[in-house]
């Protein structure tokens, strides 16, 4: 019982919008597909809806071509990104209406129906909301609505496009864990998109770093925030300080950087970029050292350090405040990086979005 | 917009001349181009008392004009809303190569006088048109009788619903309909269920103007219809018959029906605009 994605690939007139996605989707999972706006997420998802229809390229479930199928025959549930709640309709009806389109023979009684809409509506914790239209809903409300709309016919894959990009941070936060309750005592093969990471990695059993129209990685969000496999997913998951070292006998060597708490790296000898994120540097004063500090800035909780040396490199920092008290501007510190990623190549190469699916697998560790 | 409050003591005194100059001038145009002129029918019709007033409405060839208009506009109407609807959909929810063309097509009854629109039908259904002697080797009557009448006034009716439904479908997008159709509905519970309702207001305002115009109109009918008494005479032609009759009791008479059709339907569509807003 699985979902099987293979070399689909979709364009729109002049852009190739996916290029050959491959992706296997097991029961039960909650899958992310993160990546930033035009990277191909949202269009993957609505062929999966059969909402669109691809070029070329595969999509079946559990052995059934599913291209050749319809969206109603597929019997998905989808959930729109400004959740298309039927505006004429109560709550209640809007939850039937999947199971009030049946054809006669297959549709179950009234009283059946009223009684499935009465579980779901308790089990989304919606039970007061039955009777009112959904231009009497918050955002949220909308929300539960649109998804035990998409529950009612007890579809085989629940997808949902954005589901927490219209509403406010903390409604965003609540609705995220109680998603993450109703997947796992439902029980269905869910496929979100978002383009917020910390949402993907907190909701999702594996994230699937969408890119230019291709899967840059696909792992378990640990895996992915850990080890980067492109300098794309370093650069969009925060490792935003791109630092060009050398690389000598599995180790990078930057003057002024403290690089030992590195591991060996298993890379030929010569130019390499390495990726790291603020919050990972320790500015520390030494006068030897070439970086300067220039900035700092109070956020609250964290300093933002900024040092740079005479060559021009700026790297940004992020220290907590007690830590960083003895920092004084113009004053001369190493840095000391905890964790960070290494690819092969110069910046130039590494600071030029990597275009191409070929060398983005050559880019691979 | 007026503030709910009071303006602060210290607030200037707004200077309100030019303000109740624009209104008087408005009150004024409206009272001597709409209002007086509107009265006075009413005025005229009555002015021998309802005796008079109702036999003049009772003449077989004024009641035939009035039975005639109502059978157009019946016809019209049903033939308007599939028109508009489907022209609406097509337009909204697919793109197609002519799509800009056909928008424009929708639109040209509104740019073109109505009088041409008869004539041009003259030409083609005539007898001496393009198509007089196919129809007259079929014995197939449209010009002078009921058949051109409709077709003439679909003609310049038939942009009024597609003009109304079609923007609400765009702003609305097609979002609900994509959703229903993943809930498994087929075309027509998608249209029926989904669609439909919300459109509904929009439908019914397109319908409503173009019943008015249906009812009201005179240059395009007046050509196709050749303005047999007690035949193909509809209510406008017929009180323009009246009037130059010299019978001006009669043609204020039959104007009052005339302006009661059109006053109802004003009433029922700015009760529709409230439902809309």
């Amino acid at each position: 019982m699985s979902l099987v994605i293979s070399h689909l690939a979709r364009r729109f007139g002049a852009t190739q919008v996916l290029r050959g996605i491959d992706l296997t989707v097991d029961q039960g999972e909650l899958i992310a597909l993160l990546g930033p706006s035009g990277s191909g997420k949202t269009t993957l998802l609505r062929i999966i809806a059969g909402l669109d229809w691809p070029d070329a390229g595969g999509l079946s479930f559990d052995g059934a071509d599913w291209l050749a199928k319809s969206a109603a025959e597929r019997r998905i549930g989808f959930v729109f990104q400004h959740y298309a709640l039927f505006p004429h309709m109560t709550v209640r009806d809007n939850i039937a209406f999947g199971l009030s389109v049946l054809p006669r023979s297959d549709r179950p009684a009234k009283a059946q129906i009223a009684s499935t809409v009465d579980g779901l509506l308790s089990f989304l914790q919606i039970e007061g909301l039955a009777d009112r239209y959904p231009a009497e809903l918050s955002g949220g409300q909308r929300q539960r609505v649109a998804l035990g709309r998409a529950m009612a016919i007890n579809p085989r894959v629940l997808l949902l496009d954005e589901p927490f990009g219209a509403l406010d941070a903390q409604v965003r936060r609540d609705l995220r864990r109680w998603l993450r309750g109703v997947h796992d005592s439902a029980g269905t093969t869910s496929i979100f998109v978002t383009h917020d990471q910390e949402e993907a990695f907190e909701l999702a059993d594996r994230v699937v770093v969408m890119n230019g129209g291709v899967i840059e990685q696909t792992g378990h969000p640990d895996e992915i925030y850990d080890h980067p496999a492109t300098s794309f997913v370093a650069r969009f998951l925060g490792l935003t300080v791109e630092v060009p070292v050398t690389m000598r006998a599995g180790r990078a060597q930057a003057a002024g950087i403290d690089l030992s708490a590195l591991p060996r790296r298993a890379m030929a000898d010569g130019p390499a970029t390495l990726f790291l994120r603020p919050a990972d540097i320790l500015p520390v004063p030494d006068p030897q050292a070439p970086f300067r500090v220039t900035e700092i800035a109070s956020t609250g909780a964290l300093l933002r350090v900024v040092a740079q040396d005479d060559a021009g490199c700026r790297i940004e920092a992020e220290v907590p405040r007690r830590e960083g008290r003895d920092l004084r501007k113009g004053q001369p510190v190493a840095l000391r990086p905890a964790a960070g990623q290494i690819f092969p190549g110069g910046p130039q190469t590494a600071a030029v979005p990597i275009q191409t699916p070929m060398t983005l697998k050559e880019a691979r560790p | 917009m007026t503030p709910a409050t009071a303006p602060a003591a210290l607030a200037p005194r707004p200077d309100r001349r030019a303000q109740w100059l624009l209104v008087g001038l408005a009150v004024a145009l409206t009272m001597f181009i709409v209002v007086v002129p509107l009265i006075y029918i009413f005025w005229r019709a009555l002015s021998e008392g309802l005796g008079v007033f109702a036999q003049n409405i009772l003449a077989p060839d004024t009641l035939h004009a009035i039975w005639l208009t109502s059978v157009v506009a019946v016809i019209t109407l049903p033939v308007n809303l599939a028109i508009g609807i489907a022209a609406a959909w097509l337009i909204a929810r697919f793109t197609f190569p002519g799509r800009k063309l056909l928008l424009t097509i929708i639109e040209l009854p509104f740019s073109i006088s109505p009088i041409i629109a008869g004539v041009c039908y003259l030409l083609l259904y005539g007898r001496q048109g393009l198509l007089g002697p196919v129809l007259a080797a079929g014995d197939i009557k449209i010009l002078f009788a009921l058949p051109g009448i409709v077709m003439v006034t679909l003609f310049v009716t038939s942009p009024f619903v597609a003009r109304e439904v079609l923007p609400l479908m765009q702003a609305q997008g097609s979002e609900q309909e994509q959703a229903a159709l993943t809930l498994g509905a087929s075309g027509w519970q998608i249209f029926r269920l989904v669609t439909l309702p919300n459109i509904r207001w929009a439908l019914l305002y397109g319908a409503v103007l173009a019943t008015a115009r249906a009812v009201g109109e005179f240059g395009a009918v007046s050509v196709v219809s050749g303005a047999i008494r007690g035949q193909t005479n509809t209510l406008p032609l017929q009180i323009e018959l009246l009037f130059n009759d010299l019978n001006t009791v009669g043609a204020f008479a039959a104007a009052t029906t005339l302006t009661l059709i059109a006053l109802m339907v004003l009433v029922v569509k700015t009760v529709i605009e409230g439902r809309t807003r």
